[in-house]
């Protein structure tokens, strides 16, 4: 199918002004997986991923795409291999669907050369990937949360990368959304075998959806591995300060955190009662 | 193309109809209104207090010796037309530019105190310093990108919000507006002329010395401009998302400022801050072209449409003869009344 491709941090610092956000972390993006990053509010899940995707330039150490520095780079030249939905993209008011997912072919045309048959037929797929066909000719405006979520991963898709990063996709979606877009990354990575790595904040999705997970606390990487390995209640205690347990979810047998909070939680015979 | 249709799944052939529908609205906006150019700029060369044919219009064009319209045409009518067209182009080239790069169509520079930047330093040079046709467009310029710049570091604050900007924008023109009227109000010599070009705008005195650099601007910076269209387009979407379209986003919005703000300056220099032809043109040709495709080149048109029409209404169509800028400065403010209002309500978007 694709070519995999290497993505790597090492020894990354990030930050903004004087914050340090990311301190000396060191990561490599298994090719060809989904990789989920989650950790606590602020702990620097979205600043890395904006890093990887060169809009933010380390204080130090760097982040490498194939052995090459992803910040000295070409911008055209890395954004063919690797693309960002950032967390809030603008729509221009009035933007027709089809013109906005067009715009994804950017990197692929040169200054003057004409809009070709190949860029349409990229943006036909990944309309028909996204289910987002019927939509093409509407504006925008008009569409609802979860049909405008679908639309800007057309956009990315339109792109043709090997390697898609995308900060909180499933934000503002219902449930039922939010399954869809997830559902929709895994068909992508699965037939495309587009290497997926995606902010995430909510832990079971994760868990549910990811190959690999990634979990950041106070700018450094706490564990990595498969769900199944990095979920444990003292990852969850460190990670989100959280009391927690976690049972095999019945539905894909992969780890479900449940978390333990001050109130509606059985006394602890009844809750060993259960366990027994 | 059509052999190609015909082997493309249906999806596709959606996809590329659609397409395709929008820009043959896009190419007819664009050929409709050269031709209205083309016309009115014509129209304009041939009618006036004396009428020539269009045969002696185009003999004085082509540089023959025809009695009265060699001076008449050759000397007045076609410096001013050309100065209309120059003008307008660059005031709607530029004005789309930074609406679309700000992403508000406040932010035009004739609003944001840029145009009233150059016409204060030109005013400054012309009326107190008495400053040949050069001098006058290179200090309208240096004006022009240091108010530019003022304005965009008054605005800074943790980035450069749309809104805070134009505010501090409004506030540096009607400062600047003052100071104009200070140095039309010290000058030897009270003229009326004068007063109207720095305030409002006026072709009352285009000849080839001023119409000239203006054109040399337009010529040189319009293709700059034109060439990032493309790029523009991808900033629509947010600096995040356009730099993972692969542009190169600070170097895009620099290139775009420096080009617009010095191309605003050279047409300044030469007829006056044409009141709200840069705050017109690009809504009206997003109007006029449907959402989409890039509104450059349909603004630079609409531009010049505005200034010809303008002019050629205040010379012959209303009695006293009017300058230009007060023709589209009284087509302009309700439509600035408007977007205040809506912005209230909407927090506004172009």
């Amino acid at each position: 199918m694709t070519t995999h491709h290497s993505l790597a941090a090492e020894g990354l610092s990030l930050g903004y002004g004087d914050r340090t956000v990311i301190d000396s972390l060191d990561l490599v993006v298994p090719p060809g997986r989904i990789t989920a990053i989650v950790g606590a509010n602020a702990c620097g899940k979205s600043t890395l991923l904006r890093s990887m995707s060169r809009l933010l330039a380390p204080r130090t150490g760097r982040v490498v795409l194939d052995g090459k520095e992803v910040h000295r780079m070409p911008a055209r030249q890395l954004a063919r291999t690797l693309g960002l939905l950032p967390q809030s993209p603008v729509a221009p008011e009035g933007i027709i669907v089809g013109d906005l997912v067009g715009r994804g072919r950017h990197p692929h045309q040169g200054m003057f050369s004409r809009w070709n048959a190949e860029d349409d037929a990229a943006v036909a797929a990944a309309l028909e990937t996204t289910g987002t066909t019927p939509l093409a000719d509407r504006a925008m405006d008009e569409l609802s949360g979860g049909q405008r979520q679908r639309v800007w991963i057309a956009m990315a898709l339109a792109q043709h990368t090997d390697i898609l990063l995308l900060d909180e996709p499933t934000t503002f979606l219902d449930a039922s959304h939010q399954v869809e877009v997830l559902d929709l990354l895994t068909d992508l990575n699965q037939a495309r075998g587009t290497t997926v790595v995606m902010v995430l904040h909510d832990l079971n999705l994760a868990a549910r959806y990811a190959d690999h997970i990634l979990a950041l606390a106070e700018g450094r990487l706490h564990a990595s591995g498969p769900p199944a390995e990095v979920l444990s209640e003292d990852t969850v205690r460190a990670v989100f300060g959280l009391d927690s347990r976690i049972i095999e979810d019945p539905v894909s047998g992969r780890p479900l955190m449940l978390p333990i909070g001050r109130h509606h939680v059985r006394p602890p015979q009844a809750a060993s009662s259960a366990g027994r | 193309m059509s052999a190609d249709t015909l082997t493309q799944p249906p999806a596709v052939r959606a996809v590329s109809r659609g397409r395709a529908r929008r820009a043959l609205r896009r190419r007819t906006v664009a050929a409709v209104l050269t031709l209205l150019v083309v016309a009115v700029f014509t129209v304009s060369l041939m009618a006036g207090d004396t009428f020539y044919p269009l045969d002696d219009v185009l003999r004085v064009v082509r540089g023959e010796q025809v009695p009265g319209a060699s001076f008449t045409v050759g000397r007045l009518r076609l410096p001013r037309a050309v100065l209309a067209v120059v003008a307008g182009f660059s005031f709607g080239l530029a004005g789309v530019t930074f609406q679309t790069m700000l992403r508000n169509p406040l932010a035009s520079p004739d609003v944001i105190g840029i145009s009233s930047g150059a016409s204060a330093a030109a005013a400054v040079a012309i009326v107190t310093l008495s400053l040949d046709e050069t001098q006058v467009s290179v200090l309208a310029v240096v004006a022009a990108l240091v108010v530019a710049l003022l304005v965009y570091l008054l605005a800074f604050k943790d980035g450069v919000v749309g809104i805070r900007l134009i505010l501090i924008g409004i506030g540096i023109s009607a400062m600047l507006d003052s100071v104009i009227s200070y140095v039309l109000s010290q000058a030897a010599e009270w003229d009326l002329q004068e007063a109207t070009r720095w305030l409002t705008g006026s072709l009352n005195n285009a000849a080839w010395k001023e119409t000239l650099p203006a054109l040399v601007a337009l010529a040189v910076l319009g293709p700059v401009l034109l060439a990032q269209a493309r790029s523009l387009s991808a900033m629509q979407l947010g600096d995040d998302t356009a730099s993972a379209l692969g542009v190169r986003t600070e170097r895009t919005r620099i290139t775009v400022i420096v080009a617009a703000v010095v191309l605003i300056a050279f047409a300044t220099a030469a007829a006056g801050p044409i009141a709200f032809v840069a705050f017109l043109s690009g809504p009206i040709a997003a109007r006029l072209v449907g959402p989409g495709g890039s509104l450059l080149m349909p603004a630079g048109l609409v531009g010049s449409l505005l200034v010809l029409v303008a002019d050629f209404a205040g010379q012959n169509a209303l009695g006293t003869r009017l300058p230009v800028g007060v023709v589209t400065g009284v087509l302009g403010a309700p439509y600035l009344i408007y977007l205040i209002v809506r912005t209230n309500r909407t927090g506004g978007s172009l």
